[in-house]
């Protein structure tokens, strides 16, 4: 069907995957640069961006962005594709993480464990905070719109609460040291040398890798295994009968899709999604804390989902990149200028940054009480600008952006 | 055969059945402890009375500013405990610091002689007006756009507000405590032998005071024009109404009504330290499940429910200590939320909510 795009002959072609043969060879041409950006090589290592983003101190972030976009992707099934808004994915990653740590951490004179190997304790707190989404998910099938936002909303606090418990600090530690975990490796049983090695640096097959390529690397495949899963899902019958609820619930009952069968494992599907992210979260951060899996945390989901664009797979993909990745742009440009004496860096520096007193809005003294706000600071404000502004001028995210691009080039030159 | 029962469960009206009777017990019961404690210690009973009281008008006052925000609008403001906290903060830039926010000059107000409390009371107001005039600029720059837009969205846009907020009020409460230096300070009067602080009287008389101002502003021009935009925004301004400036009066309201909420948030019950500190701003989660319990869009709701949540929370606080030790330190304060699912079980809009009729 060349040059005919949206000429479709069969329902099997429509609902693939990627229906068109530049759609797949881009994807395939996109995975291959993302196993390849943290290695140093003769061609992709000169495309400037991605050799940018394989350098060690990137990859940590990029860790980051994986976990995340995985517990993202879960949301987008619960909130994208089924319309149940919730603010309470921290809660549910929250779950997941002290699921993780109870199941894979030592135990000690003050915290509970079990010291399992990671093909327990993934899959283990997947399944913990599924069910605890199934038990909570009676009352929130009865409650629509905001309502549900407020209750999930309160599920966060009553998590952080717990967290800090008697027994909860067994489980998450003290509140503001949290508990240490173990790494990523993985181990048949309780033995001492792992089987696949993820935390050091050593040989896979015949090359050198430093630990934070294996740790990207790892958390790339999980979170490949995660995006097909969630796009897959979309396509089934489960997926179907979300959408149609969430176009509209009683319009969907009346056609015969069980509300509440469909909005539970809604529900239980996200928090497993949610769950995993959080066991893999404390396993990058070493540690888990109960006070990280706050409203914040909830709002950033949010963030990701509405600038990247709701419901889309890949909206939800990019928006981790956006929303993890500006704020560290953000920090490493200022460190940039503030390095740079002379030239025209010299002269922006001077007018941006300051050390309290003189000119510019971003403070870069090390302790920076009243007006011009530090660099954390303002990446917290432009956070939240970056929610209200694109809410206002694009509410379909980057996805929207990218979709009106492509249209404008696809009619060219016809302006529609 | 699980779609089957999962049906036949959602199909069920908890109107009637266990969850009613389950309330009922739960009511009966505690007002048989409740006797009980009041024949073995009627002082500290009224302590405990009064403290519920203040509580829980301090959190009346935070819900009738979600309520009448979501009247007008339809949404929900996520913003309004960055807007109590940005409130306290111009009541104690003016009163205490003795400035105008915002700039260097000093404030007319505190040159002025006569009695401290005056003089105070007039600085609350000017703090108000300025608290209003930040919800108005809110609602212009940020609200007004969405018209139109999914709901959810406008909610999503004051979560963003209350981030931004959040940053710079934290900025300004970072290296110093800040007093909103509240005339009554920390005294209170004493019966028997227990104090009973002035800040629970303050705050009951403030909520009946606004309370009152709220029911009879409904009965006004403006107040009538709210109630037809809440009813149906199209028909309102098919018959003149200008829904532009229901949503503006709202959210000036709103504003103010976060304001004052903020300055009693600072005062015990809820807070020790009579000072603005980076906690101010979560007052307003801490009064969702009273709006929510009450009802999203109702006056009374919000009344009521902030009573009942602030009986709940400090009744629990004070007899329940011994008992449910696995809950942990601080238990009261999610005492709310787990009043808000129980009440949510038994009926999903809350006490005075209406429930949302959606055509197919």
């Amino acid at each position: 069907m060349l040059g005919r795009p949206n000429l479709y002959t069969a329902y099997r072609d429509e609902i693939q995957m990627l229906p068109t043969w530049t759609q797949k060879i881009a994807f395939l041409l996109f995975i291959a640069v993302l196993f390849l950006m943290p290695f140093d090589l003769p061609v992709v290592s000169h495309i400037p961006v991605i050799r940018f983003l394989g350098d060690a101190e990137w990859l940590r972030p990029m860790a980051l962005v994986m976990v995340l976009a995985i517990a993202a992707l879960g949301l987008n099934l619960l909130s994208g594709v089924a319309g149940q808004v919730s603010l309470g994915h921290a809660f549910f990653m929250g779950v997941g993480a002290c699921a993780g740590v109870y199941l894979g951490g030592t135990s000690g004179e003050t915290t509970w464990g079990h010291s399992l190997p990671i093909w327990i304790w993934l899959p283990g707190a997947g399944i913990a905070a599924a069910l605890v989404g199934v038990i909570v998910s009676p009352v929130a099938v009865r409650l629509r719109g905001l309502y549900l936002a407020i209750v999930t909303l309160g599920l966060v606090f009553l998590g952080i609460h717990f967290g800090n418990t008697s027994w909860g600090r067994r489980i998450a530690g003290p509140p503001e040291l949290g508990r240490p975990f173990q790494e990523l490796d993985i181990r048949l049983w309780k033995e001492e040398k792992p089987l696949i090695n993820v935390g050091d640096d050593g040989r896979w097959l015949w090359f050198d890798v430093s630990d934070s390529q294996k740790r990207y690397l790892f958390l790339l495949v999980f979170t490949i295994l995660f995006a097909v899963l969630a796009k897959n899902l979309v396509r089934t019958r489960t997926g179907r009968a979300l959408q149609a609820i969430r176009d509209r619930d009683i319009a969907a009952e009346v056609m015969g899709v069980p509300e509440f069968r469909y909005k539970l494992v809604a529900f239980a599907v996200s928090s497993f999604f949610a769950g995993v992210a959080g066991a893999l979260f404390a396993a990058l951060s070493q540690g888990v804390q109960a006070r990280d899996f706050g409203l914040f945390l909830s709002v950033e989901f949010i963030a990701i989902l509405l600038i990247g664009g709701a419901g889309t797979t890949s909206g939800a993909l990019i928006g981790t990149f956006f929303v993890v990745m500006v704020p560290r742009f953000v920090e490493s440009f200022t460190h940039w200028l503030d390095s740079a004496d002379g030239g025209l860096t010299g002269a922006l520096a001077g007018v941006v940054l300051t050390e309290g007193g003189d000119f510019g809005i971003i403070n870069t003294a090390i302790q920076t009480p009243g007006w011009t706000l530090s660099v954390f600071d303002w990446n917290v404000v432009l956070f939240g600008a970056l929610i209200v502004l694109f809410l206002i001028v694009e509410p379909l995210g980057i996805f929207g952006i990218w979709v009106r691009i492509r249209n404008y080039w696809k009619r060219w030159p016809f302006s529609y | 055969m699980v779609g089957a029962v999962g049906a036949r469960l959602s199909t069920i009206s908890l109107r009637g059945g266990a969850p009613v009777g389950f309330l009922v017990g739960v009511l009966v019961a505690s007002l048989i402890f409740g006797a009980v404690q009041l024949a073995n210690d009627p002082v500290l009973f009224f302590l405990t009375f009064m403290r519920s009281m203040g509580l829980g008008s301090t959190y009346a006052l935070i819900a009738l500013g979600f309520v009448l925000i979501f009247k007008a609008t339809q949404t929900v403001n996520f913003a309004q405990g960055a807007l109590a906290a940005t409130g306290a903060l111009f009541v104690s830039f003016l009163a205490v610091d003795g400035n105008i926010p915002f700039t260097n000059l000093s404030n007319p107000i505190s040159a002025l002689g006569g009695p401290g409390w005056l003089r105070w009371g007039l600085n609350v107001i000017v703090a108000l007006a300025f608290a209003a005039a930040v919800g108005l600029v809110i609602e212009r720059l940020a609200i007004r756009p969405m018209v139109g837009e999914p709901l959810f969205s406008v909610a999503v846009i004051t979560l963003g507000l209350e981030i931004i907020f959040r940053v710079f009020n934290n900025d300004a409460v970072k290296a110093e405590f800040r007093q909103v230096g509240v005339p009554w300070l920390a005294n209170g009067f004493k019966v028997g032998d227990v104090l009973i602080n002035w800040s629970f009287i303050a705050a009951m008389i403030t909520a009946t005071v606004v309370f009152v101002a709220v029911y009879f502003f409904f009965r006004s021009r403006l107040g009538i024009a709210m109630r037809a935009v809440a009813f149906d925004q199209e028909a309102a301004m098919a018959q003149g109404v200008s829904v532009g400036r229901v949503f503006a009066v709202a959210w000036a309201a709103g504003a103010v009504l976060a304001a004052i909420g903020g300055i009693f948030a600072t005062q015990p019950p809820v807070a020790q330290t009579l000072s603005v500190d980076q906690e101010t701003a979560n007052i307003a989660f801490r009064a969702l499940p009273a709006v929510i319990l009450g009802g999203l869009d109702s006056v009374s709701g919000a009344l009521l429910g902030g009573l009942v949540v602030g009986i709940a929370e400090i009744y629990a606080g004070q007899y329940a200590a011994g008992n449910i030790s696995w809950l942990g330190a601080g238990y009261p304060l999610i005492v709310p939320y787990i009043v808000m699912l129980i009440g949510l079980m038994v009926r999903p809009y809350g006490m005075f909510g209406t429930p949302e009729i959606q055509r197919v």
